[in-house]
């Protein structure tokens, strides 16, 4: 194995934007958001020089650091799944950078403000962090990688600096490195068993014995962490509801992916074939939960920070139900394939989507001067932009054709028929009702003929929310993968009437989800609840119990650790 | 039982504890300890990986003592942020308290002060 090619293209897709952040630091004021300005096109390219190199010769591109090859050396390689995640990461930090021109710029002559400097930096990092997570060739740097990423994560949680920030900052920091510890202690177990932390050497060498399972355990269960699957979301709610709109994109769309494109990486490329259908079972409906939970909780909030930041628990539990489906038909080896293709689109169509919506968010947040759903009245007259740019990411993230999450779900849906798994065909229909819910709620607020004409505290800037209704169109114009990876067949006319009924019933679903579970009735006010409506807020506030108490720190913990017991035991219960 | 055994034996046991403190102590900097405490564990049992894994004529394998240095900075770094943010913390609201809920009367989920 040697340095490819295109090989020093994923040392520069690294080294760019940590050379920013240093640049930045170094010149100071108002040069941080020139030098990040400078590198977002940089990135853009390379990124897609990376994915044109491996196109052309149609191989892994390589780099091997200092030409030592593994296990001595490390190299850094970029298959298909890292190209893709560059390239999607590569458009979204480009995105939210010109949307962050409005919020953490600086005009000439001012002085320098800390938090405006500081977001600069942060955001590159970010970017650093996540581009070494897709083209780290071994476990340890990906360990690095992902503190990193943690590293400048946090940071922009606390960017105001206020007490409740900074709560939430520290609670996501302790928890997250609860989560890397468990991930390193995995990693280094597998070094003493096989020798080498090189991923394709792992992958060659490892067998589905105890300390590989341990190993599997273990790092699974730390990743999740670092993702906020449901149990282990103790930390997003609070980190991602309080941040500034600009840092809760970064947040939201990019951060939580990384630790999930690990796990993707570990269950597909390193232990194939020593994790076990129940184990994939069990992180799906771990998924499945999350949808559930997140999309009710996101109903019952009162502030559209909230419901966006509960709607993002809800998408990472989308993007577990792939791994029961992506097993081979012996249900014995997890398989790249069409599954995976389904996964990663999933993945991308949420990073867009979702950036957009926070996007939309704070710019409503901004322009209002509060973010209370039930006052969003008159809206969607006073900026038509940002609310179609809210109601774009939503049918995105609902997979409503045509949509790039309409065609993950296709391809899902295929793997659930051919395999007999009906429940996960349920799982993905049933889904997208919950998130026709909250978005049908945003939108007949934002619809509403407001009582008094609405006051905007501030005039938003335009070009930001252009940046956040491009992020959202991007999600629906994924659907042109039908071209390239995805078969063609895959893609049809939405208004025949086999598309047309399960859209309408997904939107009619999400309709009675909204009517019944909301916070404020719908219409009219809240004394005339009918029996129906009642049982569904005892229900809605059952949810929002059960999710208050395993956000405490204890609960939490526990969950953490029974988890990776459970994981432990249906990977062991094969061999019994 | 060998020295690479006891090394072990040893690592699990502090990750136990640290675990334990991570989870039930409710209070941030002891939390931050309890942290350092599992990178300990998980440190050492790198250590004796490195033992065990001794080629002809070498005190240990030098790959697992390369990459430690780098975990210890790692944990160190985390540990400086944890700690800054808990500083900055304890600045702004006067307690360090990890729950969002106004402190119940008991104290059962708040910081000492």
């Amino acid at each position: 194995m040697l340095t490819t090619s295109g090989g020093w293209l994923l040392l520069l897709a690294v080294l760019a934007p940590f050379v920013g952040v240093l640049a930045g630091l170094a010149l100071g004021g108002r040069n941080a958001q020139r030098v990040a300005m400078l590198l977002l096109p940089v990135g853009l390219a390379v990124a897609i020089g990376i994915a044109g190199s491996l196109v052309q010769s149609g191989e892994t591109v390589v780099y091997l650091l200092g030409g030592w090859a593994p296990p001595l050396g490390i190299a850094l390689r970029a298959d298909g799944l890292s190209a893709v995640m560059l390239l999607a990461i590569a458009v979204v930090v480009c995105g939210i950078g010109v949307y962050a021109r409005a919020d953490f710029g600086s005009a000439a002559g001012e002085p320098e403000q800390r938090a405006s400097f500081v977001y600069w930096l942060l955001l590159l990092a970010v970017w650093g962090s996540l581009n070494l997570v897709f083209v780290s060739g071994d476990l340890f740097t990906l360990y690095v990688a992902l503190e990193l990423l943690t590293f400048s994560g946090v940071p922009l949680v606390c960017l105001d600096g206020k007490g409740e920030t900074l709560r939430a900052a520290l609670r996501y920091l302790l928890f997250a490195l609860a989560g890397s510890l468990l991930y390193l202690l995995g990693a280094v177990l597998l070094y003493g068993g096989y020798g080498t932390l090189d991923i394709v050497l792992l992958g060659a060498r490892v067998q589905p014995e105890p300390i590989a399972w341990a190993a599997a355990t273990l790092m699974t269960v730390g990743l999740l962490a670092k993702t906020a699957l449901f149990p282990l979301h103790i930390w997003l709610p609070p980190a991602h509801a309080g941040a500034p709109a600009a840092a809760s994109a970064v947040l939201s769309a990019l951060v939580v992916k990384g630790s999930w494109f690990l796990v993707l990486r570990l269950w597909f490329d390193v232990m194939p074939g020593v994790v076990t259908l129940p184990a994939a079972q069990l992180l799906a409906g771990l998924g499945a939960t999350a949808i559930v939970v997140g999309s009710v909780v996101a109903l019952r909030q009162e502030r559209l920070k909230l419901l966006v930041a509960y709607s993002t628990i809800a998408q990472i539990g989308y993007l577990f139900l792939l791994f029961p489906l992506a097993f081979d038909a012996s249900g014995s080896m997890l398989v790249h394939g069409a599954v995976l293709t389904g996964g990663l689109l999933q993945a991308v169509a949420h990073a867009t989507a979702k950036a957009g919506m926070f996007m939309a968010a704070g710019l409503i947040y901004a322009a209002l001067g509060h973010d209370r759903i039930a006052d969003l009245g008159g809206v969607a007259r006073a900026m038509p932009v940002t609310v179609l740019a809210f109601a774009i990411a939503g049918l995105a993230l609902m997979g409503v054709v045509p949509s790039g999450a309409y065609l993950a779900k296709k391809l899902l849906l295929d793997a659930a028929d051919s395999s007999g798994q009906w429940w996960w065909t349920i799982v993905l229909q049933g889904g997208a009702a919950f998130t026709a819910g909250y978005v049908v709620l945003v939108l007949t607020n934002a619809l509403r003929r407001p009582a008094a004409p609405v006051k905007l505290v501030k005039r938003v800037s335009r070009l930001s929310e252009y940046a956040a209704l491009a992020l959202a169109v991007c999600s629906l114009l994924l659907a042109f993968a039908a071209l390239g990876p995805v078969p063609s067949s895959f893609i049809s006319n939405p208004l025949l009437p086999k598309e047309l009924g399960p859209t309408l019933l997904v939107f009619l679903g999400g309709a009675l989800l909204a009517l019944g579970l909301s916070r404020r009735s719908l219409f009219g006010t809240g004394d005339t609840d009918g029996s129906m409506r009642r049982a569904a807020v005892a229900v809605g506030r059952g949810f929002e119990q059960t999710d208050a108490f395993l956000r405490r720190w204890p609960t939490a913990g526990l969950a953490l650790l029974l988890l990776a017991a459970a994981f432990a035991w249906l990977m062991l219960s094969r061999s019994l | 039982m060998t020295a690479g055994t006891l090394f072990g034996l040893c690592a699990a046991v502090l990750i136990g504890f640290g675990l334990y403190g991570l989870i039930v102590n409710p209070h941030p900097l002891r939390k931050i300890l309890a942290f350092n405490v599992v990178g300990s564990g998980v440190f050492l049992l790198f250590g004796a990986i490195a033992y065990r894994g001794a080629g002809a004529g070498m005190g240990g394998d030098p790959v697992p003592q390369a990459l430690l240095i780098t975990g210890i900075v790692v944990a160190f770094s985390a540990t400086a942020l944890a700690v800054a943010l808990l500083l900055r913390l304890f600045d702004e609201t006067g307690s360090v308290t990890l729950s969002s809920d106004p402190p119940p009367k008991s104290g059962d989920d708040t910081g000492a002060h």
